[in-house]
């Protein structure tokens, strides 16, 4: 169905029912209880789960595929961002000329950027990807904020502001925020069931929908001859060059892809938020998505929503214990032990939490190179052989030398 | 006459710190073929050794003054530092003052430790991964030596005064007839690192030790098969790289002070004075931190800013964009190296 095979297209539709079931399953804790601190299934977070899913599916096809390590993605994310706020700016607030100019000003910036940097690859290609979006975000945050040319309101972030043309905007009709076909991104519909209560969200919706054409698409790049190509990059590209193949357009081509990926991703951050900002571009950022390819499984097709999932989820989490409630979750203990657990427990959670993250990717990138998505398929190996006792052979991707 | 070569100081000042940097990234990446994402966090880690130098320097105790009263009327506590105690008041209160250059001796130990640690703890087990994920474990310690010092130091920057008799500001150039007046401590962080990178280059040219190093890095193989442990020299070179990124650091507190996020900001411009001056080549990375310094302080001029906005905020990529198209293997990269 869809032109997919059997095993990809119950992925496809596991991953459709999860997405669109979110708001229940990541509602898991009554909302009055101790535990609905780990409740994840409020809008704002549900957004970021598959806009930063999207963003990463796109940087996978690149990193993924390729192999070409990229430093600079996020500067696609922001010109997205900003592409998407314009669109507000001059149109009125219907998402989706934003969403689609953000998709094709990314994509263009994309081909310039990759016209120029896919002339080297490994470390170079990281460090003029790295320099490139170094100067996009100097750029944005500085010259393009002065008066006469105000393409990216500097400090402040890009917003609209009541002055502003919207042409096709009309205000009675319409809600004062972005919406799709009036129906407002914000538009949140609460239901209560016994203890529990979920929240729909208009927003949460759209991006969701779009991520999971965006998954379709990326399924159909990694199956089709295209994606083989991009294989064949990854694992030996002299001998294909010397096949008679000239790999320079199909990295390109994977390049554009993923800056619209990218794009896609900033223009919905703008689309739940109008506001957009230099520190979208930053290198941090950059680094940030290639934490949640690398955390899920580079390579792999759901390993990067995993992971984006997953570094955004404990992003909210993680962050939101404190020392008091550490203290609840030790009460138990004896007074001396209790302080010493929150004492060993702190540097962790709360502020620190970047701490927590940074030894999981290194333990991930030291013992499991694949990613969560290789450490679930080990141990699905080892219970399989526990079962069968059958020694399977796992396919090898390095090239053989 | 006088504001071109005060922008020459400006730029070899920042220049220094950033040849400094590049030049233990080249080391680490010459000997051990390691691409060192976490380097600008040794860079850190040093500067926050003269943190921590002032703050064992200032710890004191207290003792109520028996003639001395608050305005409340209550007796004054007043609080002795240790040393002082010790040292008599005079000498000690001077310690403290020079608790920055004091922190060099401090942080050479402290970071050549760090460097073998790392190396024989972590990157050992790198050298045969793929390029990417030398980057991507780098990187993630990067994240947590980062954290680190944040759990430990706060997020603020810390102030690290430079000795009061260095604080103060030089005329330069009056027999010449020129007028140029700068912060002494800068002109000392320029001898300094020139002082430091002779040094390197020296060790590497006149000792046995570096020769067998420059051996090394030419061919590995070979060396090992004359019977030389080349791990083990190239483990102290790790560790001196270390220790050069951290003595940057430490010098370069008195003029910005010290914050967590100080080696992220100065890591990825230090990397593109690597690819500029050629992966692997040492006078390279050295020539294009002091030319990229340079440029970047001619770019910051208002006259520069004017003709074309932003300009100083680019410059370097810009350069490193333009030498990385036309010279692909940088100013004096060598022929073989990450020719992948």
């Amino acid at each position: 169905m869809l032109g997919l095979n059997a095993k990809d297209m119950s992925l496809l539709i596991v991953v459709a029912i999860l997405t669109m079931c979110a708001p229940l399953i990541l509602n898991p804790f009554p909302a009055d209880s101790a535990m609905a601190q780990f409740n994840a299934g409020y809008p704002d977070l549900m957004q970021k789960f598959v806009i930063f899913g999207i963003f990463a599916i796109g940087f996978n096809i690149l990193f993924g595929l390729t192999g070409y390590l990229s430093f600079g993605h996020a500067a696609f994310l922001g010109v997205g961002s900003y592409s998407c706020v314009w669109m507000f700016k001059l149109l009125g607030y219907n998402v989706l000329p934003g969403i689609a100019l953000s998709v094709v000003t990314s994509g263009l910036f994309a081909l310039l950027i990759g016209l120029i940097t896919l002339r080297r690859s490994g470390i170079y290609f990281s460090i003029l990807t790295l320099a490139f979006a170094q100067m996009s975000f100097a750029l944005a945050y500085s010259v393009l904020s002065n008066p006469k040319f105000n393409l990216t309101n500097g400090e402040t972030g890009l917003q609209v502001y009541a002055n502003d043309p919207q042409w096709f905007h009309n205000s009675e009709r319409l809600p004062d925020l972005p919406h799709i076909f009036g129906l407002s991104m914000r538009a949140t519909q609460k239901v209560s069931v016994g203890g529990w209560e979920f929240q729909f969200n208009t927003g949460y919706y759209l991006c969701a929908f779009i991520m999971l054409i965006c998954f379709y698409l990326a399924i159909r790049i990694f199956r089709s001859p295209f994606g083989m190509m991009l294989r064949a990059v990854k694992s030996n590209q002299q001998r294909m060059n010397y096949t008679g193949l000239n790999s320079r357009p199909y990295t390109l081509a994977a390049f554009v892809i993923s800056g619209m990926y990218a794009g896609l991703a900033g223009g919905l951050l703008s689309a739940v938020d109008p506001l957009a900002g230099a520190e979208r571009m930053q290198w941090t950022a950059s680094g940030e998505v290639v934490l949640m390819t690398i955390l899920g499984g580079a390579g792999t097709l759901i390993g990067p929503v995993l992971g984006a999932g997953l570094i955004k989820y404990f992003e909210n989490i993680f962050s939101k214990i404190n020392d008091n409630v550490l203290h609840g979750w030790f009460s138990f203990l004896p007074d001396g032990m209790e302080d010493l657990m929150v004492t060993l427990i702190h540097p962790f959670v709360g502020k620190g939490w970047h701490l927590t993250l940074g030894i999981i990717f290194m333990l991930v990138v030291t013992f499991l190179p694949g990613g969560l998505v290789e450490g679930g398929q080990r141990i699905g190996r080892m219970l399989s052989r526990k079962k069968s006792k059958e020694a399977d052979s796992p396919a090898s991707t390095e090239p053989a030398e | 006459m006088d504001a071109i070569l005060l922008q020459v100081l400006n730029g070899l000042d920042k220049g220094s710190a950033y040849a400094l940097i590049a030049l233990g990234l080249t080391l680490i990446f010459g000997t051990l073929g390691v691409v060192n994402f976490a380097h600008g966090a040794l860079f850190m880690i040093g500067a926050f050794c003269s943190v921590t130098l002032q703050r064992i320097l200032n710890a004191s105790f207290e003792t109520i003054s028996e003639t001395e009263k608050d305005f409340l009327g209550n007796p004054l506590k007043v609080k002795t530092p240790y040393v002082e105690s010790w040292f008599g008041p005079e000498v000690g209160a001077s310690i403290i003052d020079w608790s920055v250059p004091l922190a060099i001796l401090f942080a050479i130990p402290i970071m050549i430790a760090i460097g073998f640690i790392m190396e024989r703890g972590l990157i050992k087990h790198f050298y045969k991964r793929p390029h990417a994920d030398q980057i991507l474990v780098t990187f993630g310690l990067a994240i947590v030596l980062q954290e680190v010092i944040k759990a430990f130091f706060g997020a603020n920057p810390i102030q690290t005064p430079a000795p009061d008799a260095l604080s103060g500001v030089a005329q330069l150039g009056e027999g010449l007839g020129l007028q140029i007046a700068y912060p002494i401590w800068r002109l000392i962080y320029i001898a300094f690192a020139l002082l430091i990178i002779g040094g390197v280059f020296a060790f590497l040219q006149f000792t046995t030790f570096g020769m067998v190093v420059r051996a090394g890095m030419a061919d590995r193989e070979t060396v090992g098969l004359l019977g030389i442990d080349i791990d083990k020299r190239f483990t102290t070179m790790f560790g001196l790289a270390a220790a050069v990124a951290g003595l940057a650091g430490v010098m370069y507190g008195p003029i910005n002070a010290p914050n967590y996020h100080m080696g992220m900001d100065f890591l990825v411009l230090s990397f593109v004075v690597v690819v500029v001056g050629g992966m692997g080549s040492l006078p390279g990375a050295v020539l294009a931190g002091f030319i990229l310094g340079i440029l970047e302080a001619f770019a910051s001029t208002t006259w520069a800013t004017t003709t074309i906005p932003g300009i100083n905020q680019i410059i370097i990529y810009l350069v490193a964009i333009i030498v990385l198209l036309t010279r692909p293997r940088g100013l004096m990269g060598k022929k073989g190296v990450m020719e992948d």
